[in-house]
């Protein structure tokens, strides 16, 4: 099958893969907002930074950094080491993403693990306009929780009392095994959960995900075995 | 300028940075045949990564709490081939009556 002949998905498509984390990421972005505020960060620039960062786990490590009184250099470092994930995660979409630059930029911002994971096809390609519509859904409800836990405190209670937070890895394991078809993948799984975990006790968060992508490292193909796997008959 | 309004466009910044490298720099053109093989294998590296780090992960320890209760009643509700939005619902469920209990 060539790359134009696979099934793409629409836009609502994407939305409606999103939902059912939309609620939990509305949820999460009001206990942002509620924890920004308390902290006495104000009203304004927590919603300017879940406008412009957009992924929640470096802006909770961010602002509970700074609230402790850890400083803007831990602060920022926390959270940028977060984000760092998107640099493989970016350059896995990029041969889907067209468009001029400033277009490409801006489809790169709706880039979040789960529209990251819902767009997967699961042969390491994502379809673009799920991704899209994904990441549409998804910023707007973290806009909205954001804004609901700024200005109205906490609405809907304790996401963790909730149990919302093992949605994201409930999605993401649903989204994982359909992919443990061939040893390659099973063995980048295994690497990477094993990887991650070994680091946990030692490196500061966001290093035990970044780190785990050596597990990607099971996918490599020498170009020798390439030639031979199709030299034969 | 407060460390507050720094922080804000520092992280915003680094975000934007990273999400929009990749994407910016290759945008719309083939990765070399050698890095699409990595990429075929990244997502599950990466989902696995996930998964271990937001299930089992505490304040610079393994933790086993409610969490992988939940992750359990996801992993019967896969096997069961019922659809991700059942799976999500059970294992924030399981987890809310564990913590609850």
């Amino acid at each position: 099958m060539t790359k134009d002949e696979r099934s793409t998905g629409t836009v609502m498509g994407g939305v409606r893969k999103s939902l059912p984390l939309c609620l939990a990421v509305a949820a999460f972005g009001v206990s942002f907002g509620v924890l920004a505020e308390s902290e006495g960060f104000g009203k304004l620039a927590p919603i300017v930074m879940s406008l412009t960062t957009f992924t929640g786990a470096s802006q909770f490590a961010a602002i509970s950094i700074l609230g402790a009184g850890g400083g803007l250099g831990a602060a920022v470092l926390a959270a940028v080491l977060l984000a760092m994930r998107y640099l493989p995660i970016g350059i896995s979409v990029a041969p889907e993403l067209h468009g001029s630059a400033i277009s490409r930029f801006a489809q790169s911002q709706l880039l979040l693990d789960e529209s990251w994971a819902v767009a997967n096809r699961g042969d390491g390609t994502i379809d673009r306009t799920t991704l899209v519509g994904a990441g549409l859904a998804l910023y707007v409800s973290w806009q909205l929780g954001t804004l609901a836990g700024v200005f109205g405190g906490s609405l809907i209670g304790d996401p963790q009392a909730l149990g919302l937070d093992a949605a994201f890895p409930a999605l993401f394991l649903a989204l994982l095994v359909p992919q443990l078809r061939n040893r390659r993948t099973r063995t980048a799984a295994l690497i990477g959960a094993a990887v991650a975990l070994s680091l946990i006790p030692f490196a500061r968060p966001g290093v035990p995900v970044i780190a785990a992508t050596v597990g990607c490292l099971a996918g490599w193909r020498s170009r020798g075995v390439d030639h031979s796997v199709e030299s034969i008959p | 300028m407060s460390d507050v309004w720094r922080a804000v466009i520092l992280v915003g910044v680094g975000a934007m940075v990273c999400k929009a490298a990749g994407p910016v720099v290759i945008g719309g053109r083939q990765l070399p045949e050698r890095v699409q093989g990595l990429v075929g294998t990244l997502a599950p590296a990466l989902l696995a990564a996930l998964v271990a780090t937001q299930v089992f992960g505490g304040d610079h320890e393994l933790v086993l709490d409610a969490r992988a209760l939940g992750l359990a009643a996801a992993a019967v509700g896969i096997a069961a081939r019922a659809p991700i939005l059942m799976v999500v619902i059970a294992a924030a469920v399981v987890t809310a009556l564990a913590r609850a209990a």
